[in-house]
């Protein structure tokens, strides 16, 4: 019963889905106040009635309703009730339907604080966002039903595959369809602005903190992605080029440019056409990403039941959605008016470097993941690209973004003076080539690539403090105690900066420890014996047997010393689990973190000598990519609590008629600015 | 001449989304890997039976006889539940002997397993700790390859055996390696 209330709360929304997509977007052709007023209350309606059917679905879960395929196929009665929930999106299905609720989420997220947009912004923006629900409503309805039931129905179920029954993946995809989802609305946006052919600096200012929302949380998923990939896959690695992981990851470095770039819009009023390309691309890249996952077209380790029919109904809602609004785009874009003129060297310029750069990484990524499709359409051989590929194209550009991001964050609008801003970045400079050097003599000085990666997340490090420093004391004449009393007035939006800059030069710093400087050592062995790994010398103590609630295990205990002084470090557990409903294997990897790196056992398969496999690993820097991230993180939501971003969107003006208040004023702001500088 | 670069990222897209309805549209499936063992002949090896005083299998018995049919199974392997009303038509319609590896299974759950679904199996070689199969190039159960009259390995297919895998490929080419 409660699975046929899910089911038809689906039907229902698919047909609120529908009423929004096309009685707003009417009125706003036809200026029809009422009409347009439809949408609001119909995104509500239609994110409670996606609640109610997600809802029914994780009951089905925690009740372990066997009546229902989709919990055959991926719970157990025996799962730990955590992966019961999250059993709920561990699959194509329950993942579609967490799609739909997160899609309805922003509609009724804008229906609520987006009270001051004008009425036919608001109105197109909602309509867009119901189109894109009803294309996958549909397609649920048609083909991946998360409430077909079974008849007669089994005693037990199949189990939700084992490597995701963990707290880091039960978040993980939340967090990412929160995300890549939420770039949804941001595309929303962009097309309802290019149908009003109207982009303005209160446009960019509406569209950035949904932007920053949505960035966020894709920054958080891809983290915690690859904090998941990192212990319990037992490789050692964090990113392994996998098109699922490029698949999140091309959406962010878009929504990384379009960030940078909606800056420009609203402080300068130019860069328009860019900006709105950027949003349909963010989005677009988020779609291709899930019809690359589900369609089966790419060879990949996160396969998804894959059927070559949904595949096709998912790129044709590709092609109405993507190829429509690029459309769109080439008709509307060309009569978008550019606003302020700027010289190369300036703010604006260093952001168009920052977009070109972020562009440029994000096309390699996708020609490295789509590479082997084109040639296997074109002459059917089968190839792979891995990590040589994005090494040797993706690393450069990033370390041609970080160099310029050190100089470009401290760069004026409109004209800038390269000289002049390089002499302030003289003490950075001396700070950065004196760390390298120590860095050098003491502890990379025999690996060349690690000390560049080392001293560009110093540089970076040294240029984002210099350029906070130089926001309070910004001439000699403000006494250094002064300066510091200023720093708690500085906007949230310059702390989110700065933090989020350090933030990726503490990644920086992880990703070259971890990808450059990692020590290795695959060996067979008993207990007792001893293997040396780098500085270290891990022992195995023991292998014994344990029990989990669904699974055994076999569990290896390794003693840590260190290899100069013999003294004791740790001791680490690693355990290989076997699921008793499937009978796959998975590792747990026994890891211990400082300040300095992981060390990092699993304990492998059995050998024909009694002993067993062991994977033993020093990774120097590791914790530095998860607090990296979490800087990230924190920046952004400092950045989203900027005051300018919350007068700019959601306050609610007294008299019910004034909602436009804001906008008016913020529009009266933007034209205020300085049009256009003389061009020279 | 300058709308033409707006109509750039239409062109591109709408270029890629051919390269994935050409893929979609070939019925070929990515996530089938060739095996480097195709047109070799098959590893050495010799594993003792599961069925008391039944036959073991090794390299001798894909030798010399017509084609045969080799089928990597365990018991608790939910795909293989799947396919094995497959393996019962191959083994009864073909004529063609199918022979079974029981990976990484233990021998009394894989007994139990035949004789709840039926045993479709010529021979049967007990490979329980997996060193055999990794000679095969097993990465997942089930997989099944047909081997020509030579013990040269001709097909192989990872996964479960559908009723498409048998029509398109498999009948076929017992057909053209009896002839």
């Amino acid at each position: 019963m409660i699975a046929e209330i899910g089911h038809f709360a689906l039907a229902l929304a698919a047909a609120v889905a529908l009423i929004q997509s096309v009685l707003p977007m009417w009125g706003a052709a036809r200026r029809d106040a009422a009409m347009m007023a439809t949408a609001a209350p119909a995104a509500l309606v239609q994110f409670g009635v996606l609640g109610v059917s997600f809802a029914a679905l994780t009951y089905a879960y925690l009740t372990s309703d066997f009546s229902v395929v989709n919990v055959i196929n991926n719970s157990h009665s025996l799962k730990p009730i955590l992966y019961k929930i999250s059993g709920v999106w561990g699959n194509h299905e329950g993942s579609l339907l967490l799609w739909v609720l997160v899609l309805a989420l922003f509609g009724a997220l804008v229906a609520v604080f987006g009270r001051n947009l004008p009425p036919s912004l608001k109105a197109r923006t909602l309509s867009v966002q119901a189109l894109i629900t009803l294309g996958f409503l549909t397609f649920m309805l048609f083909t991946s039903n998360p409430f077909e039931r079974a008849f007669p129905p089994p005693l037990e179920g199949g189990d939700l595959n084992p490597l995701l029954q963990d707290p880091g993946l039960a978040f993980h995809p939340p967090m990412l369809y929160v995300g890549y989802v939420g770039l949804s609305i941001v595309f929303s946006f962009a097309v309802a602005a290019l149908i009003e052919g109207k982009v303005d600096a209160a446009w960019a200012r509406w569209v950035r903190p949904w932007t920053l929302l949505a960035w966020i949380f894709l920054t958080a998923g891809i983290a915690l992605g690859s904090w998941w990939a990192y212990y319990e896959l037992g490789w050692g690695g964090f990113w392994y080029w996998d098109p699922v992981e490029n698949a999140s990851f091309m959406p962010w470095l878009a929504a990384t440019a379009l960030l940078h770039s909606a800056i420009v819009v609203e402080k300068r009023d130019t860069l328009k056409s860019w900006t709105i390309l950027l949003a349909i691309i963010a989005f677009g890249l988020s779609l291709i990403g899930t019809f690359l996952v589900r369609s089966g077209v790419l060879t990949s380790v996160h396969a998804f039941a894959t059927d070559p029919d949904r595949g096709l109904y998912i790129l044709l809602l590709l092609v109405i959605a993507i190829g429509g609004s690029l459309a769109l785009y080439a008709w509307r874009a060309p009569a978008l008016k550019g606003g302020g003129m700027f010289r190369p060297i300036s703010r604006e310029g260093a952001l168009v470097l920052n977009n070109l750069l972020l562009s440029a990484a994000a096309a390699t990524v996708f020609i490295g993941t789509l590479y082997p499709l084109f040639l296997e359409v074109l002459t059917g051989d089968k190839i792979s690209v891995g990590p040589p590929y994005f090494n040797l194209t993706f690393a450069p550009i990033m370390g041609v973004l970080v160099v310029a991001l050190g100089i470009g964050a401290m760069m004026p609008w409109k004209r800038g003076d390269l000289p002049g801003v390089m002499r302030r970045l003289t003490a950075a400079s001396v700070f950065t080539a004196a760390a390298t050097a120590a860095i050098a003599l003491f502890y990379a000085g025999d690996n060349a690539l690690a000390l560049l990666g080392l001293a560009f997340a110093v540089w970076l490090f040294a240029a984002t403090m210099t350029q906070l420093w130089a926001r309070v004391r910004p001439t000699t004449r403000v006494s250094v105690a002064d300066a510091i009393r200023r720093l708690p007035g500085l906007p949230r939006a310059a702390w989110g900066m700065t933090t989020a800059h350090l933030g990726v030069a503490v990644l920086v710093a992880g990703v070259t420890g971890a990808s450059l400087m990692t020590v290795e050592t695959i060996a067979s062995g008993k207990p007792g014996d001893r293997f040396p790994v780098g500085d270290y010398v891990f022992q195995l103590d023991r292998v014994e047997q344990v029990a989990g609630p669904n699974y055994r295990a076999e569990r290896g205990t390794f003693t840590v010393f260190d290899a100069d002084t013999g003294e004791e470090i740790t001791t680490l557990a690693g355990e290989r689990r076997r699921y008793v409903a499937g009978g796959q294997e998975t590792t747990e990897a026994g890891i211990r973190s400082d300040f300095g790196g992981d060390l990092y056992a699993v304990l492998g398969q059995p050998a024909d000598d009694g002993g067993w496999t062991v994977r033993l690993y020093r990774e120097p820097l590791v914790p530095w990519i998860w607090f990296g991230s979490t800087l990230l993180v924190i920046g952004g939501f400092l950045s989203l609590s900027d005051r300018r971003l919350r007068v700019g969107a959601p306050v609610r003006t007294g008299s019910t008629s004034g909602g436009g208040g804001d906008a008016a004023k913020a529009r009266a702001d933007a034209a205020a600015q300085p049009a256009a500088h003389p061009a020279e | 001449m300058k709308r033409l670069v707006y109509l750039l990222p239409l062109a591109v897209f709408l270029g890629v989304a051919g390269y994935f309805a050409a893929q979609l549209l070939s019925g070929r499936d990515a996530m089938e890997v060739p095996s480097a063992l195709i047109d070799r002949p098959a590893p050495e090896f010799a594993l003792p039976p599961l069925w008391d005083g039944g036959e073991g299998l090794s390299t001798a018995d894909l030798k010399g006889g017509g084609p045969a049919i080799v089928n990597v199974f365990a018991s608790w392997c939910v795909p293989c539940r799947a396919e094995h009303p497959m393996l019962m038509r191959l083994a009864e319609e073909t004529g063609a002997p199918v022979h079974g590896i029981a990976y990484k299974d233990d021998p009394a759950a894989s007994k139990a397993f035949l004789e709840e679904l039926g045993d479709p199996y010529t021979k049967i070689g007990v490979d329980q700790n997996g060193r055999v199969a990794i000679d095969w190039g097993v990465y997942g159960v089930p997989e099944t390859y047909v081997l020509d009259g030579d013990g040269r390995i001709r097909y192989k297919r990872t996964g479960p055996i559908t009723p498409r895998h048998m029509e398109d490929d498999i009948l076929p080419l017992l057909e053209e390696l009896r002839s």
